[in-house]
């Protein structure tokens, strides 16, 4: 290869397009054939359920690693997607033949038991899969457009709207639990059967929900790698590090806070109703403080600045779950602690900073003789700004 | 607690554990040929379990961690213990029952997963597990769809039937009406106030006892109230009682907000010399965290208490102590999950096959004379007949049995008291 073709290969490279496709493609080629290839179905089927968590740890990575917004409380958002759908299953599942045994035949078996006669007015729409469709990324999203107008328009941020957000998934979890006769209660809506007639148990429907799975969550990937490449992109970098220089300039930052948080809500949502598909069930143990926090740890396993990072890690910390679960019945809580303290501990900037790290650590060996590390921009590191003047405006 | 080998033990253990299978085939050939010749793997496993020539392999699936741990425990030590006592009189069929044991971990999802696992990866022949009906309604269409066997010790709400699960503990009404007519006839009670933990299982048993008190006992209901899990303030409620002053209150107060609940109501003098209290949810388990102390005097209605005084009862507590000390505490779901190894193992061998479609055919009718509660027959509903109980708490933290009943039909879907 002439030198000339290497500096081009090398330019090619370094354009984040480029890079941003070769490591998409090898995620695909992972989902699309290692994983199928590898596994028998049940193991394909748990990756399935797992890559439904890669959903919302991406979102974070949105929200969280580029737009410096913490929310610990995407299980809301997971939650509500998937009970959108479960509810479609479920009337679904719930017609006036199988469920005659009932005093009231013709509505949720859960309903039944809580003494309701008639179907909630709430839930009569959901008799429509169009409609159910839409609900799924529509209603999340509105609850966080409610959530964000509230906050950001306040300037609430940081970690008092990382407490907001737990509070959320606080009410939201005792509202499901309590209210039990409407939403099926601690149980969550189980024994989900078939979706317009097409039985989602069997071994095909699980072959071809993965697949379904895989490529929504690829999309999503990409999406979000459109998003951060456009202009927005580069203001949600810059309102995360400067938040006052970019409201000095003229933006107006809580409308870019609520877009990506509104965003992050509805992949959140997308991959709870494939959850509730790929599993079978919903119930509330998603919408939690607990399991909203786990989310947000699968994002920081993978690296909170790479949205395919987000997906490994989602894959890996589930992964460990199952199998020190299967090994170590009554141990392995202790395993996790030690796999997230290791991550933490060895390398901060998750499975994606990796790279950098060793890059990092090989200049420093070879001194000073070799080029200082290549900076990477989208690193939260105050420092390397160059501060014009003192930071007024900041409490 | 339970005999949980180290993790390097644990991998040490499956290797030699291969080797001794390897061992054990090439040395015992002629014995176990003998003891399952009669009974050929190919003839008693027609649809793929996970059976050979010397071992049978099942499934427990319970809690070991998260908060149902506490309550689980006795769960998962009563099922080793049977599973131990089948072996040690020559397993089934010939052949070694070996457990796989998998963490439910509290969590209903978990619980889907692991019962998946145990049906479609290992191929286990029958699951010993879950405990709350969230976790029951969880699996249930994974054993439906995959055709596994779920033994499920705990008494619970009823309103459910399935070919694929054997109920060892009681149903609502097994539970409910012999204690309400109880309470009507020694106590003259008219006046019930009811009050339960804010989740599907009080609810629909107190459902039928409002059913059975209006309808039967032509007596009245003064109040009803819920509390969601986990609460611990019952001030109000106390005071509510003390203006009602019902007859007899009627509590399902589930889990950790019993210390709370009973303590509460020694706090505000309402001991039960005053007050006639009965209780379903309350067993020597909850005991240990009360304080038998803060029970004095109160009732409990189940199935089973542990100073029941039977030979059958007398030898399971002697075994149950002598396995995990003998401070070992046995709850009335305790010894229904120990019930579970031994009734697969009867519908086992009546069925002479391990497919769980014959074990299902062959179950009604199976009678278990060696039960510690006695005497109990599975029925063509798949649950089992059982007595009632009413046990008086003492200060030691057991109950005292002042009543029982005959045995009772178990009638998952009672008629007029849905």
């Amino acid at each position: 290869m002439s030198f000339a073709g290497k500096s081009l290969v090398k330019k090619l490279a370094a354009t984040p397009w480029w890079r941003d496709f070769g490591s998409i493609a090898v995620l695909a080629l992972v989902i699309f054939a290692v994983l199928p290839l590898c596994l028998d179905l049940f193991r394909l089927n748990l990756v399935g359920k797992y890559l439904t968590y890669a959903f919302v740890a991406v979102g974070l990575v949105l929200c969280w690693g580029y737009g410096g917004i913490l929310s610990l409380g995407q299980g809301v958002f997971f939650g509500l997607g998937g009970y959108c759908m479960a509810m479609f299953l479920k009337l679904e599942a719930s017609d006036p033949e199988s469920t005659k045994i009932q005093s009231t035949p013709g509505i949720p078996d859960f309903m039944d038991w809580n003494q309701l006669t008639a179907l909630p007015a709430f839930w009569e729409p959901f008799k429509s899969f169009t409609f159910a469709l839409l609900a799924v990324p529509l209603v999340p999203a509105a609850l966080a457009l409610v959530i964000g107008l509230a906050m950001f328009k306040r300037r609430v941020g940081g970690v008092y709207f990382a407490i907001m957000t737990q509070t959320f998934a606080a009410i939201l979890s005792i509202l499901i639990i309590g209210q039990q006769g409407y939403t099926g209660g601690v149980n969550g809506i189980t024994d989900l059967k078939t979706l317009h007639g097409w039985d989602i148990r069997t071994d095909a429907a699980k072959y071809l929900l993965y697949y379904i799975n895989a490529v929504l969550l690829l999309g999503t990937v990409a999406l979000g790698r459109w998003v951060l490449n456009t202009k927005f992109g580069k203001l949600l970098l810059a309102l995360r590090d400067k938040e006052e220089r970019v409201r000095f300039s003229g933006y107006d930052v809580a409308n870019f806070k609520i877009f990506v948080f509104c965003l992050a809500a509805m992949f959140s949502a997308v991959g709870g109703a494939m959850f509730t598909l790929q599993v079978g069930f919903m119930s509330p143990s998603f919408v939690g403080i607990v399991p909203s926090i786990e989310m947000v740890i699968f994002t920081a396993v993978g690296g909170r600045l790479s949205l395919v990072g987000a997906v490994y890690g989602s894959l890996l910390v589930n992964y460990g779950k199952s199998y020190f679960s299967e090994t170590f019945p009554e141990l392995w809580l202790f395993f996790m602690g030690g796999l997230f303290i290791a991550v933490v501990m060895v390398f901060p900037n998750g499975l994606a900073g990796l790279a950098g790290q060793f890059r990092a650590w090989r200049a420093k060996r070879s001194g000073a003789s070799g080029t200082a590390p290549e900076p990477v921009s989208a690193t939260p590191d105050r420092s390397a700004v160059p501060a014009f003047g003192a930071e007024g405006g900041q409490s | 607690m339970i005999n949980q080998p180290s993790p390097t033990a644990s991998v040490l253990n499956a290797a030699v554990r291969v080797v001794r299978n390897l061992l054990f085939t090439a040395t015992c050939v002629a014995p176990a040929l003998a003891l399952s010749g009669a009974y050929p793997t190919a003839a008693v496993n027609t649809t793929g379990l996970a059976v050979t020539d010397t071992v049978v392999t099942v499934g427990q699936l319970h809690s070991a961690t998260g908060t149902m741990a506490i309550s689980e425990t006795g769960s998962i030590q009563a099922e080793r213990l049977a599973i131990e006592q089948i072996n040690e009189s020559g397993g089934i069929l010939g052949r070694k029952i070996e457990i796989i044991q998998e963490d439910g971990a509290s969590d209903w999802p978990t619980f889907a997963e692991k019962a998946r696992k145990l049906l479609v990866n290992d191929k286990v022949a029958a699951v010993f597990g879950c405990w709350t009906s969230a976790s029951r309604k969880a699996v249930l269409p994974v054993f439906e769809k995959e055709n596994g066997m779920l033994y499920y010790p705990t008494f619970y709400e009823g309103l459910e039937q399935s070919k694929n699960v054997i109920y060892t503990g009681q149903e609502a009404t097994q539970q409910i009406i012999a204690g309400l007519d109880w309470l009507a006839k020694t106590k003259g009670a008219k006046k019930f106030y009811l009050v339960g933990s804010d989740y599907i299982w009080p609810r629909t048993s107190n459902k039928i006892a409002r059913k059975h008190i209006e309808n039967v006992l032509h007596g009245e209901v003064v109040g009803e109230d819920y509390f969601p899990l986990g609460h611990t303030q019952f001030g109000s409620l106390i005071n509510k009682i003390k203006l009602k002053k019902p007859d007899a209150v009627y509590s399902i107060i589930v889990g950790g907000s019993n210390v709370a609940w009973w303590k509460q109501l020694k706090a505000a003098g309402v001991t039960s010399d005053k007050q006639t209290i009965l209780t379903i949810s309350v067993t020597e388990d909850e005991i240990l965290g009360i304080g038998g102390e803060n029970m004095v005097g109160f009732y409990a209605a189940m199935k089973y208490f542990q100073s029941l005084d039977n030979d059958n009862n007398k030898k399971f507590v002697a075994a149950f102590k002598a396995k995990y000390g003998k401070d070992a505490v046995i709850g009335d779901v305790t010894q229904a999950a120990y019930l579970g190894p031994w009734l697969w193992k009867a519908a086992v061998e009546k069925a002479g096959s391990f497919d769980v479609d014959k074990i299902a055919a062959a179950s009604p009718g199976i009678e278990l004379t060696t039960a510690p509660e006695g005497y109990v027959k599975v029925h063509e509903n798949h649950h089992l007949w059982s007595k009632l109980r009413i046990g008086e708490a003492q200060a030691d933290g057991q109950y005292k049995v002042i009543y029982e009943s005959d045995l009772i039909e178990p009638n998952p879907f009672p008629k007029g008291y849905q």
